[in-house]
């Protein structure tokens, strides 16, 4: 599914933040991507949703050689791959309901097609009595939750997860680990990005560690 | 599980229709509205006023060919008299002439009389007499066949059928077009720059919008649709409120003389202000340009979008 070869990263002239990179991600599989802070986590999870392009080595995605990807195979691609973000990145004018049925809005589909699988997710994820709220008046681990829905509601292939339980209190982040693993289960390959070592103690997966840049792995 | 689902459907039924993706209030000013408002209220008097003058010129133009001039000049030991009849004779038989009478006396001196004063007896000086020749519509006469007839026949007459006048008429009428289109091809990209700086700075505003877009797999084309929505319904509502403006004002403008016509002193007034009465055609060159401006805006705010996405990515 994911092959990176050799990759390097480095933005502008600065120095590589990562160096020489290779791994593979296989279909439904599951892994913990860790390390410090700053040790390059979000720079590989950009490169993992095409929001960089390496300065060197090979990544292919989905069997695609991301260099050559013109913006609408960058599209295509990315409606197979769900994104969890650090901060979210929820839109602060449309409702609970109306930012996790976003990704369906831009596929051009039908709201009344989508209405009761959209309302569906948000019980799953336990947000079924805040479909009509503004992103402001949710809290920190609401919005985790409906940032973690609108990542799911395409279902995608692979998912991506970047400190996905950082703004959450530790049963909160147990029960969201609890989420990631049923999806695993279900068939999405997840890349879950932390620091949080307890949480990773709770889930027996791969583990790919960074360090200055550089990737080794535990299990 | 019965009472789940209705609590489901309940819930489906309260969800709202489906807002903005892009807030209307962080792509769109009023300043912006205002620009494209004045911008279509400029473009529709130019056109307006150009419609104006063609229609103008070419009543002018059709007037005057109806009807041409022989001018008889008095030549040594000929008779005038006799010439002009003469011309007269040759002017009646031409093909397309309807009639063709001599100026009287009182006619000619009324004519000269702001040169020459009144009071003047024609007899004492040599001065060219001249020949109405009206011309019968839609027949195109032969003025060449008449020019050489009278050359021949009549001493000293010779043919003025405006031509001159004609073609300046006509050069003035043309220039005043193209100057007009030219103005308003400046109006429209004027307005399309300014759409542009608006959607330039609407895309960085809204960027944190449209990278979660790109990240959710929207391609550039439904991104920029979520822009130009809103410059459409700008450019419509601008162009409505200026293109409006400028109807009126024709409207009032083409009203004004009539009315004022009926009060002491209304004919000198009703002759300043002109008769600025625009036809059906000018109203619908009016919408043409309310449409025109919501198409430039629509596609300026699209093509600025596009690019700025490339620069962003």
């Amino acid at each position: 599914m994911v092959r990176f070869e050799n990759v390097g990263l480095r933005y502008g002239i600065g120095p590589e933040v990562l160096r020489d990179v290779s791994f593979e991600i296989g279909p439904q599989s599951f892994q913990f991507l860790t390390g410090p802070s700053g040790a390059g986590k979000t720079s590989l999870l950009r490169l993992l949703f095409l929001s960089l392009r390496p300065t060197r080595g090979l990544i292919t995605l989905f069997g695609n050689d991301v260099l050559r990807l013109g913006p609408d195979d960058i599209a295509a691609l990315r409606r197979r791959i769900g994104i969890v973000f650090q901060d979210f990145r929820l839109l602060d004018h449309l409702t609970t309901y109306e930012n996790v049925a976003l990704p369906l809005r831009v596929q051009g589909r039908d709201e009344r097609s989508y209405r009761a699988e959209v309302i569906e997710l948000l019980h799953w994820v336990g947000l079924g009595d805040r479909l009509h709220v503004l992103p402001p008046v949710l809290s920190g681990g609401e919005k985790q939750r409906a940032a973690i829905a609108r990542a799911l509601i395409s279902r995608p292939e692979f998912l991506l997860a970047d400190e996905p339980t950082g703004n959450v209190d530790p049963p909160l982040a147990r029960r969201l680990l609890r989420l990631f693993v049923e999806l695993h289960r279900s068939g999405t390959a997840v890349v879950l990005a932390t620091h949080d070592a307890a949480l990773m103690d709770q889930h027996d997966a791969r583990r790919l560690v960074l360090a200055e840049g550089r990737l080794h792995e535990e299990r | 599980m019965f009472l789940r689902r209705r609590r489901r459907d309940a819930e489906s039924s309260l969800v709202r229709p489906a807002a903005a993706i892009v807030p209307r209030d962080g792509v769109t000013s009023r300043a912006l509205l205002m620009v494209i408002a004045i911008m279509t209220f400029v473009a529709a008097l130019i056109v307006g006023a150009v419609g104006l003058v063609r229609e103008t010129a070419t009543q002018w133009r059709t007037d005057m060919v109806r009807e041409v001039t022989i001018q008889v000049r008095p030549v040594e030991g000929r008779d005038i008299a006799a010439e002009i009849g003469k011309a007269i004779e040759i002017a009646r038989s031409t093909r397309g002439v309807l009639n063709a009478r001599s100026l009287t006396r009182e006619e000619t001196s009324r004519l000269l009389e702001p040169w020459l004063g009144s009071g003047l007896d024609l007899n004492e000086l040599p001065l060219p007499r001249l020949i109405a020749v009206r011309l019968a519509q839609n027949v195109d006469p032969d003025f060449d066949s008449l020019r050489a007839a009278l050359k021949k026949d009549a001493a000293g007459a010779t043919l003025d059928d405006h031509r001159t006048w004609s073609a300046r008429l006509a050069a003035v009428s043309d220039a005043i077009v193209i100057a007009g289109f030219a103005v308003l091809g400046l109006v429209l990209v004027a307005t399309m720059l300014s759409v542009s700086f608006a959607t330039r700075g609407a895309v960085a505003t809204n960027r944190a919008i449209v990278e979660v877009l790109h990240f959710i797999g929207a391609h550039d084309s439904f991104v920029a649709g979520t822009f130009q929505r809103h410059f459409l319904a700008v450019g419509l509502k601008g162009g409505l409120i200026g293109g409006g403006a400028a109807a009126l004002l024709f409207a009032v403008t083409g009203i004004v003389p009539g009315v004022l016509s009926w009060m002491p002193g209304g004919d000198e007034a009703a002759f300043l202000t002109g008769q600025f009465a625009l036809d059906r055609q000018g109203y619908l060159g009016i919408a043409g340009i309310v449409v025109l401006v919501a198409l430039v805006t629509t596609l300026a705010s699209r093509i600025t979008v596009r690019w700025t996405l490339r620069e962003i990515e």
